[in-house]
């Protein structure tokens, strides 16, 4: 496996990270060369094995429906980089809601 | 549009449950309050927070997939949607993908007396994202300056009803809608109320010429606040398919907006932008296993649903299918029920709450499904008038005075001086001065013209005020103008 | 008793306490001055918690001077990953994006620390989120093995590792994804345990792998490695993969001997290419030992074990790119101004993140994508079934494994950052525990020529702490090791 300059341009897009043109050369090459390690995974048939997901077998986990504490506002907003009104401001949003 | 084509439509309905807490933590679903103050580190997504799925919101989930006529998965798994967007507290939703826990299902929903089977693709779990407002501009997010985030909402638990593309109108799409309204509330899972936004629904609508197997080009259509403007929004968007194809243009694949006001769809979204949610099981959560015992019992805790209230209302009631679908619609079968539980005539009790109590409803923008008329008091009022103690004109605004918190029927009719003139002596008084004061009509009716009657009538009852019961005076001008 | 404090291990501290020998507030203090002394070489800690660390222990000495309750480990000093959230405490993950981070609250395992009255002294460094098999890749510098100051301590652990190997502090708390405690505790000759995945509560440990992560004690003796296990391990409602049973107690097995167990040799491991002849050679004579004290050893398969690797460089950054994405600038942490949202978020993430973190964000997003998901996470979690069977295979005729906990004793620090595939290969006999969800646990064996610590793995089945400590502890008498790491303090001597 071997992936483009552009594929890593899409990857970061999806991950939402800035990369500098030569940030996606080096990892093109690097990411090439982890892929190219990982893909051993293929060498193993597997078509009928049951993929795991949970390493212990645990199933059927849930809470009574009893609140708990919430946190107060300002202990909510305590850590954002920035605040109007009691709620955590962002930049304009270009993107839609999905 | 051309009548040579047909729609298909699919409908993603979100209800957001009313359990006491989150779908994952135990913070408060309660509406209201100050931003930011119903949350904690699981649904602000704090780092090292772990979400615990709530048993209340999975049982709601298999109740409605049990009203749903679904297969309840003996195993099914939370999955996680990523996208980044800013309500959102971890960047993904925790949803079900490949295995949900309902599945397979399906919905009759009547149309004009004809019924037809929607199916029910699955009925799954999600949480609900935060709330942005968007500061300057218009207020949308086009054009605002900055947004602000409270998450409160984020977290509240969600069901997501996906239909197969069954439906074939926008009269059919708002039955169904309002059907598993019905359902929703009927279950007491959810307050259901579209216009406060605890119900949500899109609409995959596609047009395609009639007798094709295939399917056209869907488009996603957003933001109906109410079961009318979902039916107006699939016309309209039937419509404009159909004259695009119509005039040889293709249908483009994409997402628009409803403008309620404007009447027309517009585009939100193109498709090109194609998301990747790169879903994978959240390996927070282990897989949900309802114990058969558990589904079973809530299968036989399963409330009469609207299919078979209706039934009910119709067959032991003696309803007609429109008072039926009415009343079940607006969720006002408590009340009747109620109302003849407490010895009201069920016809009569049906036709108060159709026509008078929605119609105040309407006006007075309440919910009919909260409205403030207990079963027993609608059943004093039927009984006031069948006693005659009120006219039919009478008791409207008797009705009035009950739902605006006056008191009971009776109590209201006196506080407003509504009763009936029933003194005889005062009657007959207002009649022979009604005749004295129309001899011509008089003579009319004394001569076999009975419609002549009337004008006398009225003459008395616009002496009395309205108070004369109607029904007394034309006994008591017929005994004097025949005998 | 020795008179140096920071030479006793907690079982010792806890004896002397009891016995009023010594005080819980003169045991903190002799290794917070030992930090001040010392930590500048090492670079163990990230902060250091006086105030907080004594007036616990003052208030552990009163309680215990009052004969009021006090915990299982009242008074020793802990030391503690900067992974895992403390209420109102910076809780860095060695990043500059939490650079700044004050969590609302604070983790399970800190509670239940508190709750044993252990004194924590401080946060300690680490890979940033847990990420690298050195502790180069923290945003706030080095950490250095307490055995040689030019070599790394391992990671991503290493500032809980050199802590206590370098008597900063007699435990610490670990996260093991794949192989985070275990390598660290190799490298810096003291005893690193992963516990049963689901023993202990992950909530507060900021997530890494979520389906791997699991957090564990490191202390210089089984023993207190056991005890540090009892204190953190049980049950947690706002867990919900915490397994709701008691946890299988570690200390009563642990005069129990070898004789009549089976043990296991992954011979694959032992003999594999890449491990170092130092390496190979200690534990080749620790196998022999366990022979000689009379268990069964046997050679055993792991026949998927060379695809564990692998599998989990698609597993863990594929959980990994799906945890870090709450790290957008706009509830916590670092922000860097954009004039839009997504211009915000993508250049905060470009700025918080080191380059380790980012390519597996990177790798663990394209794995995830589509078009690539059956053919990578699908296909790496079928390989993950593949090696649980291995294990139930081997756990059929064994009670526990061996082998190597690392294929080389700690290397230089700088030699492998430009490499990530030689980095990784770092944890290559560790990993299969993760994805299988087994406990596992190294503990030290000898040195190689250069005396650099070298660690054996032991490895038990689902809820088989009792028999791997049980081994642990009977090579770990038997061996009767004294590991000096003189490194710190002939540093520190030069330098005063």
């Amino acid at each position: 496996m071997s992936l483009s300059d552009e594929q890593v341009r899409h990857v970061a897009r999806l991950a939402r990270i800035a990369l500098t043109d030569e940030e996606v050369a080096g990892l093109a090459s690097q990411l090439s060369d982890i892929l190219a390690y990982a893909e051993q995974v293929g060498e193993v048939a597997a078509g009928d094995v049951v993929p795991t997901s949970h390493p212990y077998p645990l199933a059927g986990v849930a809470r009574a429906d009893a609140p708990g504490p919430s946190l107060g506002q300002d202990e909510a907003l305590a850590n954002a980089p920035a605040v109007e009104d009691g709620r955590f401001r962002v930049p304009r949003i270009v993107g839609e809601e999905a | 549009m051309s009548s040579a084509y047909e729609a298909v439509i699919g409908l993603e309905v979100h209800v957001e449950l009313g359990t006491r807490t989150k779908m994952f933590c135990g913070c408060p679903t309660d509406f209201g309050g100050e931003p930011n103050t119903k949350t904690c580190a699981v649904c602000t997504g704090q780092p090292g927070s772990l979400p615990v799925p709530n048993a209340a919101a999975i049982e709601a989930a298999i109740s409605l997939g049990l009203a749903l006529a679904c297969e309840v998965a003996p195993r099914s798994q939370f999955h996680r949607k990523n996208y980044f967007y800013p309500d959102m507290p971890k960047n993904y939703q925790i949803s079900q993908y490949d295995v949900p826990i309902c599945a397979d299902g399906h919905l009759d929903v009547a149309v004009d007396g004809t019924s037809r089977r929607i199916g029910i693709t699955r009925v799954h779990m999600e949480e609900d994202t935060g709330k942005s407002l968007h500061v300057g501009g218009t207020g949308r997010i086009a054009g605002a300056d900055h947004s602000l985030i409270d998450y409160n909402r984020a977290g509240i638990p969600l069901l997501e009803i996906v239909s197969e593309p069954d439906v074939r109108g926008p009269e059919e799409a708002r039955a169904y809608l309002a059907e598993l309204r019905g359902i929703v509330r009927a279950l007491g899972i959810s307050d259901a109320k579209l216009e406060e936004g605890s119900m949500r629904c899109d609409a995959n609508v596609s047009v395609r010429r009639r007798g094709d197997e295939a399917f056209g080009t869907r488009v996603e259509v957003k933001n109906m606040n109410s079961l009318r403007s979902l039916q107006r929004a699939v016309a309209h968007e039937i419509e404009r398919q159909g004259a695009l194809l119509d005039a040889g243009e293709a249908v483009t694949q994409e997402t628009r907006h409803w403008d309620e006001d404007a009447g027309r769809t517009s585009t939100l979204r193109a498709k090109e932008e194609v998301f990747d949610y790169r879903y994978f099981p959240d390996p927070d959560l282990v897989p949900v296993t309802p114990e058969r015992a558990d589904v079973e019992r809530l299968a036989a805790a399963l409330p009469e649903l609207p299919a078979q209230m209706r039934a009910r209302l119709t067959g032991g009631l003696g309803l007609s299918d429109e008072a039926a679908v009415t009343l079940v619609d607006a969720g006002l079968v408590v009340v009747l029920d109620e109302a003849v539980a407490a010895g009201a005539e069920p016809a009569a009790a049906a036709k108060w709450l159709a026509n008078e109590v929605l119609s105040w409803c309407r006006e007075a923008d309440v919910d009919p499904a909260g409205v403030p008329l207990a079963g027993d008091a609608l059943a004093e009022l039927v009984d006031l008038v069948a006693r005659g103690t009120l006219s039919t004109k009478l008791a409207r605004e008797v009705l009035v005075g009950v739902l605006e918190g006056e008191g009971r029927p009776g109590e209201v009719a006196k506080a407003r001086g509504l009763e009936q003139v029933s003194d005889e002596g005062e009657l007959v008084t207002l009649v022979d001065e009604a005749i004295a004061a129309d001899p011509a009509a008089a003579e009319k009716v004394r001569g076999g013209n009975d419609k002549a009657i009337g004008a006398l009538v009225g003459a008395v009852m616009k002496a009395s005020r309205g108070q004369a019961n109607p029904q007394r005076v034309n006994e008591l001008l017929r005994e004097r103008l025949t005998s | 008793m020795p008179d140096d404090l920071t030479r006793a291990d907690a079982a010792t501290l806890l004896a002397a306490m009891e016995a009023g020998e010594t005080t819980a507030v003169a045991v903190a203090e002799a290794h917070l001055a030992r930090i001040r002394a010392t930590d500048g070489a090492l670079g163990a800690f990230l902060r250091t918690l006086d105030d907080t660390a004594l007036a616990h222990a003052a208030d552990v000495d009163r309680r215990r001077a009052a004969g009021e309750a006090v915990g299982a480990l009242a008074g020793v000093p802990v030391a503690l990953k900067d992974i895992l959230c403390t209420r109102g405490v910076a809780t860095t993950c060695g990043s500059r994006m939490l650079e700044d981070y004050h969590p609302p609250y604070d983790a399970t395992v800190v509670e239940r620390l508190a709750a044993a009255d252990a004194v924590v002294l401080g946060k300690t460094n680490m890979d940033e989120f847990a990420m690298g098999s050195s502790t180069e890749n923290s945003a706030f510098g080095v950490t250095r093995n307490p055995f040689d100051l030019d070599r790394v301590p391992g990671g991503s652990s290493g500032g809980s590792a050199a802590a206590v190997g370098g008597r900063h502090a007699p435990l610490g708390i670990g996260t093991d994804t794949g192989g985070s405690i275990r390598q660290p505790a190799a490298f810096c000759g003291i005893v690193g345990v992963k516990p049963t995945y689901g023993l202990v509560s992950r909530f507060g440990l900021v997530a890494f792998g979520s389906s791997l992560d699991q957090v564990g004690p490191m202390a210089r003796s089984v023993a207190d490695a056991a005890a540090l296990y009892e204190a953190i391990a049980g049950h947690d409602p706002r867990d919900a993969t915490s397994i709701p049973e008691d946890p299988p107690p570690a200390r009563p097995a642990l005069d129990r001997g070898v004789e009549g167990l089976r043990i296991g040799v992954v011979s694959s491991f032992l003999d594999g290419e890449g491990v170092e002849p130092g390496v190979r050679a200690r534990c080749a004579e620790a196998v022999e030992r366990l022979a000689a004290l009379g268990a069964d050893v046997v050679e055993v398969a792991l026949p998927h074990a060379d695809k564990a690797l692998p599998a989990y460089y698609l597993i863990a950054p594929s959980e990994a790119s799906s945890n870090l994405s709450r790290f957008d600038g706009v509830r916590y942490g670092l922000r860097v101004d954009g004039p839009t949202t997504e211009e915000m978020m993508a250049a905060t993430r470009a700025e918080g993140f080191g380059p380790e973190v980012k390519r597996r964000i990177m790798i663990g997003t394209y794995a995830l994508s589509a078009g690539y998901f059956d053919a990578y996470y699908l296909q790496a979690q079928k390989v993950r079934t593949l090696v649980q069977e291995d294990f139930a295979a081997a756990y059929a005729s064994c009670d526990a494994l061996v082998s190597p906990a690392t294929p080389s004793t700690a290397f230089g620090i700088g030699e492998k950052v430009d490499d990530p595939l030689a980095m990784y290969l770092n944890d290559v006999f560790a990993v299969p525990s993760n994805l299988a969800g087994t406990p596992a646990m190294s503990l030290p064996v000898g040195g190689d020529e250069a005396g650099l610590p070298v660690g054996l793995q032991v490895m038990a089945p689902h809820l088989g702490e009792p028999v791997m400590f049980q081994v642990a502890a009977a090579l770990e008498a038997s061996l009767g090791l004294d590991l000096a790491p003189d490194a710190l303090d002939d540093a520190a001597e030069e330098r005063a």
